[in-house]
């Protein structure tokens, strides 16, 4: 260290280090509950959210489950609709659409998926909940980590862990009965039986949760997460987001017995850290905006329990823009032209998506040309060419196909087989030979167009083009 | 979690320094470590189970006995699973009953892929395209021989050996010229009537070749002639092509002659690979 550096330019060096903790979990944050609105949305939240999560896979539809993502049968099902791997630009498109949701709610509103349905943060909320019925309110828990080993600690820590690693195995289960008949897969279970990718898959999901929920916990949300680390970027000064009102609250100062001049200058916040202590991440609201805030509100609650008691304004703490904070005018999101620009796109994405889903045909044609020969010369002196139609039956039930050609003035048709059924969500493939009288070619090649058509419902159908190939005239 | 040393010096250095930078003491991160030994003990593992110490005539062979020999020979012995029951109606049924059955004869196409490829597609292409002047199309309808599924077989078997006598003695420049004629008019659908005579035989030339091609010029498949009368040729189908095929015959004595022959391949094929090469050529485009 260099010796020109003078004690008092020392201090300033580190007169906000102090402010500035970070916290890279040496520390388990034991949380204090409380009750309030916040923490009621959460509540409702996670049971609206969470629990149709883990029933949804037992909905069944038309004999079969109603939302399954067949992996070896390559289709995804939603009650009637089947999604087959064509489709699945339709897919990206979710894909994105979520993305920029995302964008557009954080520039509202800041991470409220975090602070509301995140699975982390949910999960960690109901672990939390079940370690405080075991271990009791925050300062017992602490205590009890830091007592020496006895029966008793044991005993209450193996029955939480034991929950909590049965929970990890019950989310990597409820995961995969998405991808197969769920009542097939609790078979599979109890008879220990059944393909090895549903014993394997469990592992990744029980030992994630354990891990990640039961340990790790906030430290996810602040290092390990690729959304927190980028919705800085999404948010700004518009953005409303649980923030301390500290013109308001300071300078902060405990209330003292006999108020005096003192109290008058004094802030309204009264300096009781509750506010940390509810904190699911341990941060410090006071101290601003900052990475580890997950926007859960839980904060406010505390505030506004606290603002009640000594009869000050509520609020305090609160949803409010920096913008609005500093005193100018808030500025809705409909007049902000970042959010006006996501909702674009998300509309356009929407679009997209609605058009797929109306324009998906359960019945789908692919043409392959024959090219060795290109064309065969009959007897007759007709041209014959060879072509093999691929249909796909995406639908649940047989479908009877009549198949048609068009763009040829006498072409004759021969299929193999004449009478053309394909099965229910299956693949046929028919042999088409078409014959046409040489003088009806006009060149080389002549643009064809195949047909096929539900016999029993006309409008189910499809085409595809092709060409018919001849000699060179 | 945390590993972050806060005193980085205390651990002392080696002594090394280089321009002005110290190698410090200080331990290894633990995780690094962990994989570290995680990494021997998974590789002491793998030594065990799988095959993998080179010795003198050979390899260790691990307790689990894994070889990629084995796993392909398993893998071979599925496929032939879900085609044994395949092969054996194959083998059961006669030609035509395989026909029949559109499933059986999907699976005759399919798994005559290699055979066609083998013995087939050299003279005959890869589609059965054939080559211009020299093997026939088996895509279209013409057939020397006939078309019907038990001749296939039979051809396949037995192969072909066509015959025409050379002309180039017995028949006058006059005639030759005539008989030409009259088989392009044949394939165009009118009669070159001089021609007629020279075909028939009613000439000074006595040419038979009514006896084999017959009166109407549509050959016969029972000696595997050419239909005249159509638009498909065998050999070459321009003036100079039908000249030098009259003049010089097929599988004649002489240098100029055509060859036409096929072998049979009754001797180096199994009559059920038979079976499914002549399903594959029947339902090629042209089978009757
Ligand atoms: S809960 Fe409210 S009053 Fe208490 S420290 Fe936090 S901001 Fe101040
Ligand atoms: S600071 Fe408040 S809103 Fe942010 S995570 Fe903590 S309790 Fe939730």
């Amino acid at each position: 260290m260099s010796e020109n550096i003078k004690e008092q330019e020392l201090a300033e060096l580190y007169s906000e280090s102090e402010y500035w903790h970070v916290n890279l979990g040496e520390t388990t944050i034991h949380a204090k509950r409380i009750s309030g609105k916040f923490r009621n949305i959460k509540w409702i939240i996670a049971a609206a959210v969470y629990l149709p999560c883990f029933l949804v896979p037992y909905i069944r539809w038309e004999g079969k489950q109603a939302i399954l993502l067949d992996i070896p049968g390559r289709k995804f099902n939603f009650f009637s609709l089947h999604i087959w791997p064509q489709e699945v630009w339709m897919l990206a498109l979710l894909l994105m659409l979520f993305f920029l949701v995302m964008h557009a709610v954080t520039s509202v509103a800041g991470r409220v998926f975090c602070g509301y349905f995140c699975w982390q943060t949910v999960w960690v909320d109901v672990f939390t909940w079940i370690e405080e019925k075991l271990e009791g309110p925050p300062v017992a828990r602490v205590k009890l980590d830091a007592a020496p080993l006895s029966f008793h600690k044991v005993k209450i820590k193996a029955a939480k862990h034991t929950i909590f690693l049965l929970l990890g195995v019950f989310t990597g289960i409820s995961f995969i009965s998405y991808f197969i008949d769920v009542y097939d897969m609790w078979g599979y279970y109890f008879t220990l039986s059944g393909p090895k990718e549903i014993w394997i898959t469990i592992l990744p999901f029980a030992i994630g949760t354990y891990l990640g929920v039961a340990f790790m916990r906030e430290q996810i949300c602040f290092w390990l997460c690729p959304y927190a680390r980028i919705q800085g970027v999404m948010s700004d000064a518009d953005t409303i987001m649980p923030t301390y009102n500290f013109k308001r609250g300071e300078p902060r100062g405990k209330i003292k017995r006999e108020s005096g001049d003192d109290e008058k200058k004094l802030g309204d916040c009264i300096d009781c850290s509750l506010c940390v202590a509810v904190c699911p991440t341990g941060i410090d609201i006071r101290h601003g905006q900052q990475e580890g805030c997950i926007t859960c509100g839980l904060c406010i609650d505390a505030c506004n329990s606290i603002m009640e008691k000594v009869d000050r304004p509520k609020e305090l703490i609160t949803y409010i823009s920096l913008r609005e904070l500093l005193g100018h005018r808030h500025r809705p999101f409909y007049k902000r032209g970042r959010v006006l620009l996501y909702f674009a796109i998300i509309l356009s994405l929407c679009s997209g998506i609605v058009w797929g889903l109306i324009t998906i045909t359960p019945l789908s044609l692919t043409v392959i040309r024959e090219r060795q020969p290109l064309f065969v010369m009959l007897s007759n002196g007709d041209i014959q060419n060879k072509y093999t139609l691929k249909i796909l039956n995406k639908s649940n039930s047989d479908i009877d196909v009549a198949v048609k050609v068009r763009g040829l003035r006498g072409a004759v048709l021969e299929l193999r087989p004449s009478k053309i059924t394909v099965p229910a969500g299956k693949l046929k493939k028919v042999t088409a030979f078409v014959r046409e009288h040489r003088e009806n070619i006009d060149g080389k090649s002549t643009l064809t167009y195949f047909k096929v058509e539900n016999m029993k419902n006309k409008k189910m159908r499809d085409s595809y083009k092709t060409v018919f190939m001849g000699p060179k005239r | 979690m945390s590993d972050i040393n806060e005193t980085p010096d205390e651990a002392g250095d080696t002594g090394h320094e280089w321009d002005g930078i110290r190698e410090l003491k200080n331990p290894i991160p633990r995780w690094w470590m962990v994989s570290f030994y995680a990494s021997i003990l998974w590789l002491v593992l793998y030594l065990i189970l799988y095959p993998s110490i080179p010795l003198i005539t050979g390899n260790s062979e691990g307790l689990l006995g894994w070889t990629q020999v084995k796993e392909y020979k398993d893998g071979m012995k599925e496929v032939e699973a879900i085609r044994a029951p395949f092969e054996k109606r194959i083998k059961e049924l006669d030609v035509g009953g395989i026909l029949k059955d559109t499933e059986l004869s999907q699976f005759a196409i399919a798994s005559s892929k290699v055979l066609f490829g083998d013995h087939c597609a050299p003279c005959h292409g890869s589609g059965g395209q054939g080559t211009s002047g020299l093997y026939p199309v088996l895509v279209d309808d013409d057939w020397l021989y006939g078309g019907k599924i038990e001749t296939i077989v039979e051809t396949i078997a037995e192969g072909r050996e066509g015959s025409m006598p050379g002309h180039k003695d017995s028949l006058s420049q006059k005639e030759l010229d005539d008989v030409v004629k009259f088989v392009q008019s044949l394939s165009a659908g009118s009669f070159y009537a001089p021609g007629k005579k020279v075909y028939l035989g009613e000439t000074a030339g006595e040419a038979e070749c009514a006896g084999c091609h017959g009166e109407d010029g549509k050959g016969l498949t029972d000696f595997g002639s050419a239909n005249l009368a159509d638009g498909i040729w065998r050999f070459d189908g321009t003036q100079e092509g039908i000249m030098h095929t009259i003049l010089y015959g097929v599988n004649e004595d002489n240098p100029d002659t055509r060859k036409a022959k096929m072998p049979a391949f009754g001797e180096k094929l199994m009559p059920e690979q038979i079976k499914k090469l002549a399903v594959k050529v029947h339902l090629l485009g042209g089978g009757q």
